[in-house]
């Protein structure tokens, strides 16, 4: 087998010069949030480490992970990024089909045994023997698994596999079910969004491969430099929020001063994502930077919490649609409504009973 | 004066002579303070416990309230200067916290205080007298009992409904209370230490202030029921009930002995 060759090698023969390396090197740095100190590091890294072979399957999911992620702003994303994994088996962006690319995913699992990142996009539904999504002739669940085995670590892309999102929403008809509830033993990153932040997508990448570790998780298994904090915690309105200004209706005059949208629904007190401070499209905005609130997609089961366009959501439990507010007015009003009863029924026995002993005195 | 009467000893004494002279009592009110009894029950840091508690609740249903429903848009200053949302959920904050600290005093008292403090922290279901007493008191509220029971303490009913309401539902309200602060807080502050676990448990916030504004209209639900009954008890039953919660004391309106 012939050496796979280095990031660095492989960035030179792409026509990138050694100052752009650099400033990719630098500003990747930053972007995971480490010192000037680990610049070399990193260039070190990318100039001697082989590229980590990487198997990119697709389960129930609609692509929009791989778009974002090819979407890269980072300066050499579209050439490099895709370029520093090797990217051995990637149904969607590899030129091999059919047979062939199921060939290519059997050789890249036999030759890089434990030694492979699998990344997986969408997730794999387990009703009818998952039988609700077929990859090359069988339930995607199953070669799911047989990748998985092999794998040094899995990254679960985007809320699909992170999650479960859209088709995992109530009532679940095809029982999709996010990755680490199938593969139970082995490191799992999560990197929720739909899709998660392309920058994101690159900047994990990139610290696994130049650390050769999982970045730093959080509690549910999120990279903590990108998903430590709500989007309210950074979000450029939040000044308005404190001053219990807000948007009161979609294009009333406060949504032109660009008030707080937290009435709008918006869920950015509730979602962990960098979207207020990394924000899409190389920069240039997010959800609330252009008027809308955040809708939460980088949040568990976030299909099921109502309306995007409430604030008090509503809870589907009690059998109809009723918020919090409905219910608990609801409650009160029965328990009220008993308590006025009872008063009245007390007032009458008491003085029923006063009527009687009254007579018997007399 | 009747012969079943717990007070057997100096029939013979003639109560308030003096205020029967002085005051305006009348001969019946002579008889009738000859068959009072009174018991000291609640010490003073149950019942300060108790009227703070009630207080920081109101301050927490307003401002709770107002967080999840927010005041209309106000622009009296510039949002630089402007803090109404971040007073409100000072407000919030502050009495959370307060009720917090409260509640773990009132736990200490419990342990440290007299028989009556630990009524609140338990439901004796495991004695055969105390679901006699249940029936009982459903009996009385459902008007299939001519007279009620005498009690020291909370009635059995009463019990289960401070069990559930107030021990259970606050430790409720002050666990998802503060796993939501934790996410202000952020991660690796204390609270987040504390009750962040809570967060990954639930996975979504949306979720958690969900059930802590239900947790609210549960705590309301609780309140209606208990100033009605208390009132309706302080009217019909034969002890007193809302001044005992002020000055400790129980009295009692006859000396029955059943």
């Amino acid at each position: 087998m012939s050496q796979i060759e280095t990031f660095y090698e492989v960035m030179r023969s792409q026509g990138i010069t050694r100052r752009s390396f650099m400033k990719y090197c630098s500003l990747t740095a930053a972007a995971l949030g480490l010192g000037p100190a680990f610049v070399p590091r990193i260039a070190h890294a990318m100039e001697t480490k082989p590229r980590t072979p990487v198997i990119w399957v697709h389960g129930l999911e609609c692509t929009c992970c791989s778009e974002s992620f090819i979407r890269s702003a980072h300066p050499l994303a579209k050439d490099v990024v895709l370029s520093m994994i090797s990217l051995d088996y990637d149904d969607t962006l590899m030129a091999a089909a059919g047979h062939q690319a199921e060939a290519a995913l059997q050789d890249t699992i036999e030759r890089y045994k434990g030694n492979y990142i699998l990344a997986v996009e969408g997730n794999p539904p387990l009703n009818e023997d998952g039988m609700f999504c077929i990859v090359g002739g069988k339930p995607f669940v199953e070669q799911l698994r047989h990748a998985a085995k092999d794998a040094k670590a899995i990254i679960s892309w985007g809320a699909c596999a992170s999650y479960g999102c859209v088709q995992a929403a109530k009532p679940n008809p095809t029982r999709a079910t996010p990755v680490h509830k199938v593969i139970t033993d082995k490191p799992i990153i999560k990197v929720p969004g739909c899709p998660p932040i392309a920058e994101v997508m690159t900047g994990v990448i990139t610290y696994m491969l130049t650390f050769d570790r999982l970045p730093e998780l959080d509690r549910q298994g999120r990279p903590a430099m990108f998903y430590s904090q709500r989007i309210h915690d950074k979000c450029y309105r939040r000044p308005h929020f404190d001053a219990g200004q807000f948007v009161e209706a979609w294009d009333d005059e406060n949504a032109r001063k660009g008030y707080c949208l937290y009435k709008m629904g918006c869920k950015g007190p509730t979602t962990y994502n960098a979207c207020s401070t990394v924000r899409w499209n190389e920069g240039v905005s997010f959800p609330i930077q252009s008027g809308h609130g955040c809708i939460g997609c980088s949040e568990d089961g976030f299909w099921d919490q109502g309306s995007f366009y409430d604030r008090v959501t509503d809870l589907t439990q009690f059998g109809v649609e009723a918020n919090a507010d409905q219910v608990g007015v609801a409650a009160a009003g029965v328990v009220g409504g008993g308590i006025a009863l009872h008063a009245a029924v007390s007032a009458l026995k008491s003085a029923q009973k006063k009527t009687q002993s009254s007579k018997e005195e007399a | 004066m009747p012969e079943d009467t717990i007070h057997r000893a100096n029939v013979q004494v003639e109560p308030l002579v003096n205020a029967q002279l002085a005051g305006d009592a009348t001969a019946a009110d002579v008889e009738s303070i000859r068959r009072r009894t009174s018991v000291f029950v609640y010490e003073w840091p149950v019942r300060l416990w108790h009227w703070v508690n009630a207080g920081l609740i109101l301050v927490l249903i307003g401002s709770g309230w107002l967080i999840a429903s927010p005041l209309p848009t106000m622009e009296f200053a510039e949002a630089t200067y402007q803090f109404v949302m971040g007073y409100t959920r000072f407000a919030h904050f502050a009495a959370g916290q307060l009720l917090t600290v409260a509640f773990a005093a009132r736990i200490y008292w419990a342990i440290v205080g007299n028989h009556h403090a630990k009524q609140l922290f338990y439901v004796p279901v495991w004695r055969r007298a105390w679901w006699r007493e249940v029936v009982h008191e459903m009996r009385w509220y459902a008007f299939l009992e001519d007279t009620p029971r005498k009690y020291v303490g909370h009635n059995p009913l009463a019990q289960i409904a401070m069990f559930f309401f107030m021990t259970v539902g606050i430790t409720f309200m002050i666990a998802t209370g503060w796993a939501l602060y934790a996410e202000g807080a952020g991660q690796g502050s204390w609270p987040d230490l504390a009750m962040g676990w809570l967060i990954a448990l639930v996975g979504n916030t949306q979720v958690l202030h969900s059930i802590h504004h239900l947790g609210m209209w549960f705590i309301v639900i609780f309140m209606m029921i208990h100033i009605y009954a208390a009132i309706r008890e302080d009217i019909m039953s034969r002890q007193s009930m809302v001044s005992t919660m002020i000055s400790g004391t129980r009295t009692f309106k006859d000396d029955l002995p059943e």
